[in-house]
């Protein structure tokens, strides 16, 4: 076994096996967190959430996603069946494959590659097609608002996303997740982390996270008292699963992102315990946890609000802390405070 | 054949028949979706060639960027396309022709291309050693280290074109009535608006 393990298929089969466990991994969080989401929302309403399916209702999500397989598919008669079809897969499909890179643990990462950041943005650029393609190709006059509406809003939020990263990049001289993380390690503990020297990105980056993610205060492609569903208004069944997944997954990771670039990915916030996965997931959890919520107390912006937000606020912002950062990072203020590849932590 | 060229025929198949479609397609958004998978495999080329780096800003600068674009005009348009298509007819020969030109002035190219002996040599003094550099960071150095001015100036002329495609379309109408964001986020409860008890059957 252990020499069939370093021929090529043994190679191949221990790669799709790391994938399923990654696959497998997000899966499961992803109907937990649909239940959590739901239940923060119930709380915070003073309702009570699903509590009738299993336990405290925790396999409510299971019986949803069977309902939506078991129901039928409708396909509007003008409709562009394959446009159509293949949107909802591209929107899920890309939410997954962006989790090749995220590294749970010092070693555990299923592919570790120079340019993951990129990579990251790259597949975050691309996710607005499944937004655009269901909303053309549902030829309907709501889900092409919002697929336009979408399609505006994730552009202009992926640029000062962008911007931020650029800053935490200066700080670590590397696109690797890995490098990334070790550069927060110290004997600090969490005070070793960026969301210390990088404090205000990490405000604008989870508001432009909601953003880039259609999550409220900035669902305005779905908004449902305008547009009934935006983009997804003529999907049914097993094509709005796939949508409904996609959404959460992308959450899921911008979480992850928060966790690995600005609070120290899977390491320890105290010097006396010990670094692992379990700090990551946690740190996810409690992201998660903020996204649900703003989502249950903060009111929907206007579309011209939300506008102005980005492209008069927030890209100025980030591109003066590009800058800045620059500028402490190249002279070494604080003894490498913000240059972590100049003192080598 | 090994699994890296296994990937660069699928790679190279899927870019030149989706170039294909991007031409034939009847429906110009499924050619933009055509044209988007082109440039996916191309990233994919990339990835072979081991320049990971431009690969994943093609993906992001031309299928993140200017193929929204594209998609986000061409969704909009509103053309019977049938009709154009038979308006296009009558240029297949012009255009057949002028494709002919073009590929026998690349066929005279290539036939009298002459490359140097020491063409290795000069590629390896521009480039830090690749073994002990990474991909991103050779890019760095070069481009801001020996090609600074030039890198500047191609932003500067971008800079220009921007500033140039905004004069044009800027214009500034006095008979609207503008929003002022500042004053809106201003404005008062208390000075804005007045509680009134209105007695039940009898209004103000």
């Amino acid at each position: 076994m252990g020499e069939f393990l370093t021929t090529g298929p043994g190679i191949a089969l221990i790669i799709v096996a790391q994938c399923l466990a990654v696959i497998a991994f997000v899966m499961i969080s992803l109907l937990f967190l649909v239940y959590g989401d739901r239940k923060i929302w119930a709380a915070v309403q003073m309702r009570r959430g699903p509590n009738v399916v299993g336990v405290f209702g925790l396999l409510q999500t299971v019986a949803d996603a069977l309902k939506y397989v078991v129901k039928e598919i409708v396909i509007p008669a003008g409709a562009d069946k394959t446009v159509f079809m293949l949107a909802p897969l591209v929107a899920f499909v890309l939410a997954m494959i962006s989790w090749a890179v995220i590294p749970f643990s010092d070693t555990w990462v299923l592919a570790d590659i120079n340019v993951a950041i990129l990579y990251i943005f790259a597949i975050g650029s691309l996710e607005v097609y499944g937004v655009i393609m269901g909303g053309w190709a549902s030829n309907s006059k709501y889900p092409f608002l919002g697929s336009l509406r979408s399609a505006a809003q994730m552009i202009s939020y992926e640029v000062s996303i962008g911007l931020i990263i650029i800053g935490v990049v200066l700080s670590t001289g590397s696109l690797n997740f890995g490098d990334i993380v070790r550069a927060q390690d110290g004997d600090l503990g969490l005070f070793n982390w960026y969301w210390l020297p990088h404090l205000p990105m990490v405000f604008l980056f989870f508001i432009s996270a909601l953003a880039e993610t259609n999550r409220p205060p900035f669902d305005l492609p779905e908004a449902e008292s305008e547009l009934v569903a935006g983009y997804q208004v003529e999907y049914s069944s097993t094509p709005f699963l796939l949508f409904m997944a996609g959404e959460y997954i992308a959450i899921f990771l911008m979480c992850a992102l928060i966790t690995l670039l600005f609070f120290g990915g899977w390491l320890s916030p105290f010097p006396f315990l010990p670094d692992g996965p379990l700090w990551m997931v946690g740190k996810m959890a409690v992201f998660f946890f903020l996204f649900a919520m703003v989502k249950a107390i903060v009111p929907r912006y206007r579309y011209d609000q939300l506008m102005r937000l980005g492209w008069k606020v927030f890209l100025p912002f980030s591109l003066a802390w590009v800058v800045i950062v620059a500028f402490l990072a190249k002279f070494e203020v604080f003894g490498g405070f913000w240059a972590r590849w100049a003192v080598g932590v | 054949m090994g699994f890296a060229d296994f990937a660069f025929y699928m790679f190279s198949t899927v870019v030149v028949v989706s170039g294909l479609l991007v031409v034939v397609s009847k429906n110009p958004v499924h050619s933009v979706l055509w044209l988007i998978a082109a440039f996916l495999s191309s990233a994919g080329l990339f990835v072979l060639l081991g320049a990971e780096f431009v690969a994943m800003l093609l993906i992001i600068v031309y299928v993140g960027a200017v193929a929204v674009l594209f998609l986000f005009v061409v969704m909009m348009l509103d053309v019977d396309f049938a009709e154009l298509r038979g308006e296009l007819a009558k240029f297949v020969p012009l255009a057949g022709l002028i494709g002919v030109v073009l590929l026998m002035e690349l066929a005279l190219v290539f036939g009298a291309w002459q490359s140097t002996e020491n063409v290795a040599d000069l590629r390896d003094a521009v480039t830090p050693a690749l073994e002990d550099t990474q991909n991103t960071a050779a890019l760095g150095q070069l481009i801001y280290t020996k090609y600074i001015y030039l890198f500047q100036a191609s932003g500067l002329i971008l800079l220009v074109a921007m500033i140039g495609a905004i004069v044009l379309t800027l214009r500034h109408r006095e008979d609207i009535k503008r929003q002022d964001i500042l004053s809106q986020i201003y404005r008062d409860p208390a000075e804005q608006m007045e509680l009134k008890d209105v007695k039940p059957g009898q209004g103000l």
